[in-house]
């Protein structure tokens, strides 16, 4: 790849994953259209799910899920000490995401309901920053391709990249679609980050904030929004705590 | 005969999620041979308690990355099921347009980037993007449709928007299906191309007498519901389906097992193909003849061929249905209203590795009271355990067998079952 016959850095990248379902890895495959062009622009040398090729030398390492086995933590680590950036990818990397929802429960009588009496070895879920240092994350569930394009190319280009300052309310006027809170249904549109397109209001489906929070989240308004249309606190806070990424602001 | 041979592979690439095979072959005693999954599980049933009808499917989406439209597709019609909600035609229709989408784009990634490579000796389909660019585009252009019918049906690919209890969100407008349609069209003559690639792969000579369990369809190839059946001459309704899978745990495994009516079964596109084969458009088995698939097959490294034959066969049945939806009336509705009560309910849904299915109890107020899925890969990971075991006794006292060639066997039998194993735990 070259443009005014520059030949810009081609970075070594990784990709692993944790306690997830691999589907913001796959993202990577996935925008067929500019698929070549993206491949051209890293040099992959250890991603487990695509190739069998497994390589230590990397500089940027893309950790997908969040953390919930000792054994996990210990690979972590490893890559941690090997990589120069680690990129949190996805909503499960970076909050714990939906994983995260088994903490509310004991965990023992987890285990007994879906193992009887041979229980498997689990911890609570943790977003990687609580286990290792994070230099980037990149929130979505799942992480929107277009997104990491626009990272990968600052990456590549050694540029800072700026998280949308807006929710997701923007990027959905700017697709013209009518509210949903119009409509009379919950949406976390008004105070999640933004980045995504807005894809679930565009089809319907009220936001889950699964990219976490915006900038100055304003949530006293946002209950008083749902109350008016008859939605009782208690729906939004289950919302909130869906993905993971509101803790502690709820 | 190779009397001793140490297979340890942990962490198998080009799969989905994490498996290890390890085989110990002393004196040509065969020791040990064994497939065991060390994902993380993730607890699903546990955190479906207490969801209202509207998030569940939502929830279980994320149980897989690759084929989230059918854990959404499953899981509305195990609420549907329990609230007694019949939807619409359309939706039905679009339902199946969108898992279809998700058919080709899943066997597509499959077939070219995890399968493929094997037979052309090469560790991934990258080093194909310089060698032979053709084919990295013709996998392009298949999975980028396969995607694109997801997107313009369910809202996204991974983690669908549209799907929801009592029917869809919306109905996509006709022009961009009728694109869709012609996009179809040229994906016909791709196809082709792909059979013409895979008529020159090697697959191994390898059979061992299997149960394979899936959908048995009545007057069509069957995707969506209906009743059970095996290869060994089970048959049972929808609700019934723990008796098809009788999961139970192992020791050495975060997945469980299952088995019928043999110590292991299979599910997936050779289960689909064994079972209802006289059901396939007649181009799909033109295709299956052509690369030498008849049933009943017992050979695992088929079921590559298997997908191969059902991307033909929904690639043809989504003109069907585009031309359906297309001349559906402007008002037909997409959805009904949704009444929750207590109850329960089951949906059967053929995901893109086999049967998989959803079973929520509510109660009045549409909360879940308990939750159980079964997954496919779940239900093959015995049968890959057990495969393994007869694959290494058939092929090590072969001429000419080494470690590292017993071990691409074993990793290519493994990946021939397309397993999605952090699914298979969750």
């Amino acid at each position: 790849m070259r443009y005014l016959g520059i030949k810009p850095k081609t970075p070594r990248i990784a990709v692993f994953d944790f306690t997830c379902c691999e589907g913001c890895e796959l993202q990577f495959a996935n925008k067929e259209e500019t698929l070549p062009a993206f491949l051209a622009a890293v040099e992959i040398v250890n991603f487990r799910e695509i190739s069998s090729e497994r390589r230590d030398d990397y500089e940027i390492a893309f950790i997908e899920g969040s953390i919930s086995r000792d054994d996990e933590v210990v690979r972590l680590e490893g890559v941690r000490k090997k990589a120069k950036v680690l990129v949190a990818l996805g909503t499960c990397a970076c909050f714990g995401g939906v994983n995260r929802m088994k903490n509310a429960y004991d965990l023992d009588a987890a285990n007994k309901q879906v193992y009887g009496d041979r229980p498997k070895p689990t911890l609570p879920v943790r977003a990687v920053r609580e286990v290792v240092p994070v230099d980037l994350q990149i929130p979505g569930c799942p992480v929107s391709k277009a997104e990491v394009e626009r990272i990968v190319q600052h990456l590549v280009l050694g540029v800072p990249y700026n998280f949308p300052a807006y929710p997701v309310c923007v990027e959905c006027k700017q697709r013209y679609n009518v509210c949903l809170w119009d409509k009379g249904l919950p949406c976390l549109g008004p105070i999640a980050l933004a980045g995504c397109d807005a894809p679930c209001p565009s089809a319907g489906l009220g936001c889950y904030g699964c990219r976490g929070p915006a900038p100055d989240p304003n949530l006293r308004e946002l209950y008083e929004t749902a109350r008016k249309h008859g939605i009782s606190d208690a729906e939004i806070q289950e919302r909130l705590h869906f993905f993971g990424g509101f803790e502690g602001l709820s | 005969m190779k009397l001793n041979v140490q297979i340890d592979v942990h962490h198998l690439t080009r799969v989905e999620g994490h498996g290890n095979i390890r085989v110990r072959i002393e004196d040509g005693i065969v020791q040990q041979a064994a497939w065991d999954v060390v994902e993380t599980p993730r607890y699903f049933e546990v955190m479906l308690k207490g969801k209202h009808y509207s998030s569940a499917g939502l929830l279980t989406a994320r149980i897989c990355g690759i084929c989230s439209i059918g854990h959404c597709l499953a899981s509305v019609r195990a609420s549907e099921a329990a609230f007694g909600v019949h939807i619409p035609d359309l939706a039905s229709k679009l339902r199946l347009l969108a898992k279809h989408g998700e058919t080709l784009q899943s066997h597509v990634l499959h077939l070219f980037f995890l399968a493929a490579p094997d037979f052309l000796a090469l560790p991934s389909a990258l080093p194909l993007l310089e060698a032979n660019p053709k084919v990295v585009h013709l996998a392009q252009r298949l999975k980028g449709l396969g995607n694109a019918i997801c997107d313009v049906v369910a809202g996204r690919t991974t983690h669908p928007l549209c799907i929801q209890v009592g029917g869809m969100t919306r109905r996509p407008d006709s022009a961009t299906l009728l694109d869709l349609r012609s996009r179809l069209l040229t994906a016909l003559d791709d196809l082709k191309a792909t059979v013409d690639l895979f008529k020159t792969f090697q697959i191994p000579d390898f059979v061992r007498e299997t149960e394979f369990v899936s959908l048995k369809g009545v007057d069509s190839y069957p995707w969506i519901g209906g009743d059970l059946v095996s290869t060994d001459g089970v048959l049972k309704p929808e609700r019934e389906y723990t008796s098809m899978t009788n999961e139970w745990v192992d020791d050495n495994n975060t997945t469980k097992w299952c088995k019928v009516s043999r110590e292991s079964m299979a599910v997936g596109a050779l289960a689909r193909f064994n079972n209802n084969h006289h059901l396939l458009l007649p181009e799909a088995q033109a295709v299956a003849s052509a690369l030498g698939l008849s049933h009943v097959c017992h050979n695992p490294f088929m079921n590559n061929v298997a997908q191969l034959v059902e991307c033909v066969q929904v690639a043809l049945d989504c003109l069907r249905l585009i031309d359906d939806i297309v001349a559906a009336p402007a008002d037909a509705p997409v959805s009904v209203p949704v009444e929750p009560k207590a109850g329960d309910g089951v949906g059967a849904v053929e995901v893109p590795r086999g049967i998989l299915y959803h079973h929520y109890t509510y109660g009045d107020d549409g909360r879940v009271v308990e939750a159980d899925c079964v997954i496919p890969t779940t239900q093959n990971n015995k049968n890959i355990h057990d495969d393994i075991h007869a694959l290494v006794r058939q092929f090590a006292p072969r001429n000419g067998m080494t470690d590292d060639k017993l071990e691409l066997l074993c990793s290519m039998l493994v990946r021939a079952y397309d397993p999605c194993i952090s699914c298979s735990v969750h």
